[in-house]
């Protein structure tokens, strides 16, 4: 997965950063980057679900699990850049902020949207995941052995 | 014979509007919001997702509420709901080897890389009512300590480097649906697996139990318990390449299993495996231990006859909807199929009441 020659690197990882950003956050952080450009729907947002598969004992053969909500939609801006978004939930509003961002992330106002909404969202996804992890350390069984009094 | 088929409108919409009185209860107690619901009985909303079968916690959440709290209610709603969704497609098998745990032990090995995470458990409380939570009040931040973030290495692998625990190899075959192709017998493992992951906690918790219990007893370890969170990945046709769709928690329980060898295979450590969204950790034990008791097949064990060996009877009736649907059925009206069984009993009677008398004459 963490190809290093991989060219779709860059928009993977902003896509994903988007599919798990709370609700309203996309949105909110677009809007206070720029104002939106014009654009058509491809596809419009869509509610679906994603059949979510796991592997017996972790490793073997892949079992189904249970599905998953997800939104998604695509639009192309005025200037011909397509944006896709697949983002969990049902969140019509969040697809199409993150399908703009994506199509957007393709002209030349990537790096102002980097700064202003792709690493706000990955500062704050690293921060929710170091509280969990630092409250799960703070669990970690410290065994010690008792000496025991033979001589 | 006249049998009312119309006429429980009104009763039904009246029924209807009663329910919704009650389910809001007394006006002066403020209502949930289903942000409450979503955030503070969270093990619930779990529970609802995992046999739901849809990891949303925000529906899960409401079917809570619609349900006034019933459980298997709120399941059915999400079930319903759920076959209203046009399916996009299925994910990349989650890599629980790279689960960011809030919960990690094993009951194996002491000393484990990664170390043993007890994380938010009810484990070691003393199971004595706290008061304090009667009354409202602001809870304190949990302590911190500084914490390695990498992947933590699943228990067995340990086991494996000397051999002593059944392999399981990786493999690409697409799985069966349940939810696409109706549950038929033999099924394999991996449809027993999602038959599993969905099925009722009391009941698979009651077969796990039975397993303990001496029947088919498979003497199981939890080799692990992990809790956490994995990002879901999947292939975009439009795209032409992976990417994560969301992030999910996941509950997964490996358990080592004594095996003293059988016809087919050496004496090792054989595993079942549990694996269920959120945080719902008897539902994956229970599981873990009720698929180990299902593979005696493969393993080339002994039937003994034991309910949780019985593919069959476990997976037709492990689904709490199934179960509820056919069982709740009963109640309905079902006026017309008891007149033709009254009159048959009358029937009954009068053709032994006849044969009585007739012995009666003959025996003057």
């Amino acid at each position: 997965m963490k190809d290093s020659f991989d060219p779709n690197a860059d928009r993977k990882a902003w896509m994903g950063l988007m599919a798990k950003a709370p609700e309203g956050r996309v949105t909110a952080l677009l809007d206070a980057a720029l104002s939106r450009p014009a654009f058509t729907w491809l596809r419009a947002p869509e509610v679906g679900s994603v059949m979510v598969r796991g592997r017996a004992g972790g490793t073997g053969a892949p079992f189904n699990l249970g599905e998953m909500t997800v939104t998604r939609c695509a639009l192309t801006l005025d200037t011909g850049e397509v944006g896709h978004a697949y983002i969990q939930g049902r969140r019509k509003g969040d697809a199409e902020a993150a399908a703009l961002v994506d199509a957007l992330m393709q002209t030349e106002r990537a790096a102002d949207l980097r700064a202003k909404v792709l690493d706000p969202l990955a500062r704050e996804q690293a921060q929710r995941r170091t509280d969990r992890a630092e409250k799960a350390a703070a669990t970690k069984v410290d065994f010690f052995t008792m000496v025991r009094g033979e001589d | 014979m006249y049998v009312a088929v119309k006429g429980g409108k009104r009763a039904i919409q009246n029924a209807h509007a009663w329910l919704a009185e009650e389910r809001r209860g007394d006006t002066s107690v403020a209502e949930l919001s289903v942000a409450q619901i979503r955030e503070q009985l969270s093990l619930a909303v779990n529970r609802v997702m995992a046999e739901g079968s849809l990891y949303d916690p925000d529906l899960a959440a409401l079917a809570i509420k619609q349900a006034r709290g019933d459980l298997i209610e709120a399941i059915f709603l999400i079930r319903a709901y759920r076959t209203t969704l046009p399916r996009f497609g299925a994910s990349a098998p989650v890599e629980t080897g790279e689960m960011a745990c809030d919960r990690r032990i094993s009951a194996t090995f002491k000393d484990l890389p990664g170390g043993q995470v007890l994380g938010p458990t009810f484990d070691y409380t003393h199971r004595l009512l706290d008061f304090k939570l009667a009354a409202e009040g602001e809870t304190a931040e949990a302590p911190r300590r500084e914490a390695d973030q990498g992947p933590v290495p699943h228990v067995t692998e340990f086991l494996n480097k000397e051999g002593l625990i059944e392999e399981a190899p990786e493999d690409d075959t697409t799985p069966p649906d349940l939810t696409r192709e109706p549950l038929e017998m033999p099924a394999d493992r991996a449809l027993r697996l999602q038959a599993l992951t969905r099925a009722d906690e009391g009941f698979t918790l009651s077969m796990a139990y039975s397993t303990q219990r001496g029947y088919a007893r498979n003497h199981a370890f939890v080799g692990e318990l992990r809790i956490g969170t994995v990002p879901v990945e999947m292939e975009i046709p439009e795209l032409g390449f992976a990417i994560e769709i969301g992030e999910i928690t996941l509950t997964e329980c490996e358990t080592v299993n004594q095996f003293k060898g059988s016809k087919t295979e050496p004496p090792q450590f054989t595993r079942g495996y549990g694996l269920v969204f959120g945080q719902t950790e008897r539902k994956a034990i229970s599981m873990a231990l009720v698929d180990r008791a299902l593979r005696w097949e493969e393993l080339g064990e002994d039937n003994v006859g034991a309910p949780a060996q019985d593919a069959e009877f476990v997976l037709y009736h492990a689904d709490n909807i199934q179960a509820t649907g056919f069982l709740e059925h009963i109640k309905l009206p079902h006026y017309v199929d008891f007149q033709s069984e009254l009159e048959l009993v009358r029937k009954l009677r009068r053709e032994v009441e006849a044969s009585q008398g007739q012995h009666k004459e003959a025996a003057e």
